[in-house]
């Protein structure tokens, strides 16, 4: 497949870059890893005029831990996700769920900040950064505007992203004592997209109840989205499996899932249901284990 | 049209095109360098059959524009062979028939060799975790990863055989096991 015809500019700095997507406002695509831009311009389901590649602005796709945060850089790959040594040693969720993202090309190119401006309904990553109520960072010349996760994915392949700006960085919760997390994807097979995905965190309190908990859903609605429900459910709550399939239940409920090649709008359903039980008592199991 | 000079190294050989911004880094390598053993295969990023290296890294070429590649070393299947001696994982799918027709051999032997690189004694497991993005329609796979077993360990052993030349050449008594310990 050929895709049409376009500009293409590899700028040195994010400035430039800034500068570039002001100018060109509405024209312009930002360029990252590029295996979700690629293969939507080679089908010519997108036709932008000019590519913004951002492979030469160094300083994006730093991993590190502040005081309260853990900060991912936006050209930060999925495999340098999986293999850093903070994430390995703290984050097994999120190890899991860079872990199981496309195929081992995918996660060599592919980056968290490409994947979350992309979009896809069926993507992994929101999942997490709904669940952990993450914030992601957008640069624009004007400055950095930070923008919850929950405020982020609007709708199909439709973030609150303006044309003008570029994401920049990820940042979430430290994860504290007594905290675990956990993804849950059903792939027909190596490198689909989920046909469901769940992320859950959990936070335990003192008493062994649940003292926070996020659940991200991907797959199963127009746009990855917080199951709210389900949360509102589990909070102030022991874990107990009961609890887990209550709240299964209401995040299922909260689905929107479209029947097709990969199943039922009922199997869907009950896959994420199912799915949102897995990731709870793994979850749960990490937080409890977290001393 | 409006054209780029890129200038790249492709099989540690300087190459320079004039390409458009839209071509993808396969037809560039197919269709003006002339390498077609890189192979299209899905032409969707799905199959792995067009599976280079970029940098060393692991990389669908279908899935990248030539201009991306400008300034990045490349490397092939055609780079893979030592002139008439194959690459051990090439001799290792001809050993272990891990082909059937061939077509998709070249990609699977691109993600194979970073695989190794990246893990040189990969479990069964986590060979087939590696070549997870490179689809083959004929062998089951069964051949294939046995191929990749051996090139492993023939890659270990040679890499513990430059240790025994040594201390060949110190005088030392050498025993025949070590090179075999991969």
């Amino acid at each position: 497949m050929i895709p049409g015809q376009f500009d293409y500019v590899r700028p040195g700095d994010i400035d430039q870059a800034l500068m570039i997507l002001r100018e060109r406002e509405g024209e312009a695509k930002l360029l990252s890893g590029g295996y979700s831009l690629i293969p939507l311009i080679k089908l010519r389901l997108a036709q932008p005029t000019v590519l913004v590649d951002l492979r030469d602005i160094g300083g994006l796709d730093g991993i590190t831990e502040t005081d309260d945060e853990l900060r991912i850089g936006a050209r930060a790959t999925h495999r340098q996700i999986h293999e850093h040594p903070i994430i390995v040693d703290r984050y097994p969720g999120t190890r899991e769920l860079a872990g199981h993202i496309g195929d081992p090309q995918v996660r060599n190119w592919g980056t968290i900040g490409g994947s979350i401006a992309h979009a896809d309904p069926a993507s992994d990553w929101p999942a997490m950064l709904l669940a952990l109520r993450a914030t992601i960072v957008c640069r624009s010349e004007g400055g950095e505007r930070l923008v919850k996760a929950r405020d982020f994915f609007l709708d199909t392949f439709t973030t609150a992203l303006q044309p003008t700006e570029v994401i920049t960085e990820i940042r979430s919760p430290r994860r504290p004592m007594h905290a675990g997390g956990a993804y849950t994807k059903l792939e027909r097979k190596v490198g689909d997209f989920a046909t469901c995905g769940v992320a859950a965190a959990v936070g335990l309190g003192d008493d062994g109840r649940i003292s926070w908990v996020g659940i991200g859903i991907t797959a199963v609605a127009d746009a990855p989205f917080a199951a709210t429900h389900a949360e509102a459910a589990l909070k102030g709550a022991h874990p107990t499996e009961a609890m887990f399939h209550q709240a299964a239940a209401a995040a299922a409920a909260q689905t929107r899932p479209a029947a097709d090649v990969r199943g039922s709008v009922e199997y869907k359903q009950a896959m994420a249901a199912e799915m949102t039980v897995r990731s709870l008592r793994r979850a749960v199991e990490r937080a409890q284990a977290y001393v | 049209m409006t054209t780029q000079h890129v200038t790249l190294t492709v099989n540690g050989e300087a190459r320079e095109a004039d390409v458009e911004p839209r071509l993808l880094l396969v037809h560039l390598l197919r269709d003006v360098f002339g390498l077609t053993g890189t192979h299209i295969g899905c032409d969707t990023s799905h199959c792995g059959a067009c599976t280079v290296h970029v940098d060393g890294v692991s990389a669908k070429s279908c899935t990248m524009l030539a201009v991306q590649a400008d300034g990045h070393e490349i490397k092939t299947i055609e780079g893979m062979a030592d002139g008439a001696n194959l690459h051990p994982l090439q001799q290792a799918f001809w050993d272990q028939h891990g082909l059937q027709c061939g077509f998709c051999t070249p990609g699977m032997i691109m993600q194979a060799a970073w695989l190794l690189d990246e893990n040189p004694e990969p479990s069964e497991a986590e060979i087939r975790e590696g070549i997870g993005g490179n689809l083959c329609r004929c062998t089951g796979y069964v051949n294939i990863v046995k191929a990749i077993q051996q090139a492993a360990g023939e890659l270990s052993a040679a890499e513990s055989a430059p240790v025994v030349a040594a201390a060949t050449t110190e005088g030392q008594a050498v025993t025949a096991e070590p090179a075999a310990a991969g």
